[in-house]
């Protein structure tokens, strides 16, 4: 699903954030992403939702390496890829309805079927009181949940969820946790990053930490859980 | 007017709330320019067609014939020297018509400088003939002098032409100048919506990472910016050409209540009326093409 072969990362000309880092990720699975602010955890995940390029290493995606994909292919292989950006990254202008049906749009679904499609999405995520609401009126963590459902509307095979619940009490952070899991359940492969060590130490989902630049992965059954 | 959906909030942007003003002011100047210069060059080619197909004959009074005792020496009186030379003149091939203007004809010509008093009667002028020439006749002017004057001394011909190429000299020099400003004037304009999608796509530049990382086509990115330039180039073009058409319509009103011979009519012809209204359509398009180009260049740099 996800392959990082020697993976090193530096902007510009700056610091390397990321050295040699090495993993893969099975279909299927669920990670969460660990690591002191500024250790690199938003910066990997740009690399995997091709947001940026690495300096050295190799990262293979959907069984394709992604330094020989044309630049045509890219487009079909982001859709595959479901985002929840740390800072949410929804777009004000547009209603709650308008943000989740996004990716729809982008990927040419019609009109007519997006409609229900979001709204039952929205339902589901416990939005429907706020379909026509414009994100700035919206709680911080309604606002996640909008940019989590937009995240998951086009069925990713993969979601990256970068911090998704920095903004919310941790009852809500759990239920928003659980909300994922679901989707891991019908199949799609999971990464979330996290500073919350807490939530992470509730469910037993394996952990890649990231420290001075360096990954490991840690296996919680290998720990226990409490 | 056909639009579609856009994702971009692009209606808030400053820079393109002054774009339509800007193309009015475009295809306002241009309209006219480019009026001008149809105007000009019609005015011009019709000036050929008059001037090059016809030419004047003129014999001087003699001057041993200037009292006016009506002596019937056949040879040298004016008249007879005028039918002498429309005898020529006629008998030439490629003459399609030759004929004497009257006395009445010539004052009338020069009344404007001379007044229409006793001064004028009593003036000794010379007989002019007004002589049409066949299309393509392929006279030899310098052949017919030498003919002309063989027959009756002193009668020379002018064709107009040392005129005519100055007067062409000149419009061409204009046209140059209206082309010129056409050209400028719709460089502008390109570099307008190039500025103003610039902007856009630097105030946008989030949202349109975001489309992008969404797996959004540069194309899909690239329309929503390329209709709303072709919208506001339609909507300020057409703003711009009325003006410019009642800026013509005002023009030609006036200039035909002024009857000036050699100001040439300021009417435009149907298909160049039809020409000018495309001008908003023209640099509608420039501007969509601009726009649709300098996004695909801004998203091709993202990885
Ligand atoms: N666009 C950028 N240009 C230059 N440096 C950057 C850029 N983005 C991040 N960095 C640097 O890279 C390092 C890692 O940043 P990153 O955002 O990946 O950290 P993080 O682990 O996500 O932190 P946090 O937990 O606070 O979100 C930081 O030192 C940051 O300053
Ligand atoms: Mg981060």
């Amino acid at each position: 699903m996800v392959r990082f072969q020697n993976v090193g990362m530096r902007y510009g000309l700056g610091p390397e954030i990321l050295h040699d880092v090495s993993f893969e990720l099975e279909p299927g699975s669920f990670h969460f992403l660990t690591g002191p602010s500024g250790a690199g955890k938003s910066t990997l995940l740009k690399l995997i939702y091709l947001a940026s390029r690495p300096s050295h290493g190799l990262i293979t995606l959907f069984g394709r390496d992604i330094a020989l994909a044309e630049r045509d292919e890219l487009p079909a292989l982001r859709r595959r890829i479901g985002v929840v950006f740390q800072e949410f990254r929804l777009l004000d202008h547009l209603s709650v309805m308008d943000n989740v049906a996004l990716p729809l749009r982008v990927a040419g679904v019609k009109e007519s079927d997006i409609r229900d499609n979001v709204a039952e999405l929205l339902d589901w995520v416990g939005l429907s009181d706020h379909l026509q609401s414009r994100p700035a009126t919206l709680s911080g963590g309604q606002k996640q949940r909008v940019a989590i459902a937009r995240a998951v509307i086009n069925r990713p095979r993969l979601l990256l969820a970068d911090e998704p619940t920095g903004n919310v009490d941790d009852r809500i952070g759990i239920r928003l946790l659980y909300l994922i899991e679901e989707l891991n359940k019908l199949g799609t492969t999971i990464i979330i990053a996290t500073h919350n060590e807490a939530l992470v130490a509730r469910f037993d989902h394996p952990e890649m930490h990231l420290s001075d630049g360096v990954l490991t992965i840690k296996r919680k059954s290998a720990l226990g859980t409490v | 007017m056909f639009r579609p959906r856009s994702d971009l909030p692009l209606e808030q942007d400053a820079a393109k709330r002054f774009l339509p003003w800007l193309i009015v002011l475009v295809v306002y100047l241009a309209a006219l320019a480019l009026a001008g210069l149809m105007v000009l060059s019609t005015a011009a080619s019709g000036w050929g067609r008059g001037l090059t197909d016809t030419l004047t004959v003129q014999i001087p009074p003699a001057a041993s014939t200037a009292s006016e005792d009506g002596v019937a020496d056949s040879n040298s009186s004016p008249k007879a020297r005028v039918e002498r030379a429309l005898e020529v003149l006629r008998a030439t091939p490629g003459v399609a018509q030759a004929k004497a203007l009257s006395r009445e004809e010539l004052l009338a010509l020069l009344e404007p400088w001379l007044g229409s008093g006793q001064f004028a009667e009593e003036l000794s002028l010379p007989a002019l003939i007004d002589v049409k020439l066949k299309v393509q006749s392929g006279v030899s002017l310098e052949g017919l002098a030498a003919t002309l004057d063989a027959a009756v001394p002193g009668a020379t011909i002018d064709d107009h032409k040392r005129w005519f190429d100055r007067l062409i000299l000149l419009v061409r020099s204009v046209e140059l100048i209206a082309g010129g400003i056409v050209l400028l004037v719709s460089l502008a304009a390109v570099a307008t919506v190039i500025f103003v999608t610039r902007t856009g796509l630097a105030i946008h530049h989030d949202v349109i990472e975001l489309l992008h990382v969404m797996g959004a086509h540069d194309a899909y990115v690239a329309r929503q910016f390329q209709y709303q330039a072709l919208e506001t180039g339609v909507r300020g073009g057409v703003i711009g050409f009325a003006l410019a058409a009642s800026t013509l319509l005002a023009l030609g009103y006036l200039s035909a209540r002024i009857e000036a011979m050699l100001l040439p009519s300021l009417e435009l012809s149907a298909s160049q009326w039809l020409v000018l209204s495309a001008l908003p359509f023209v640099v509608a398009l420039i501007s969509m093409i601009t726009a649709r180009v300098t996004v695909l260049r801004t998203l091709a740099k993202l990885p």
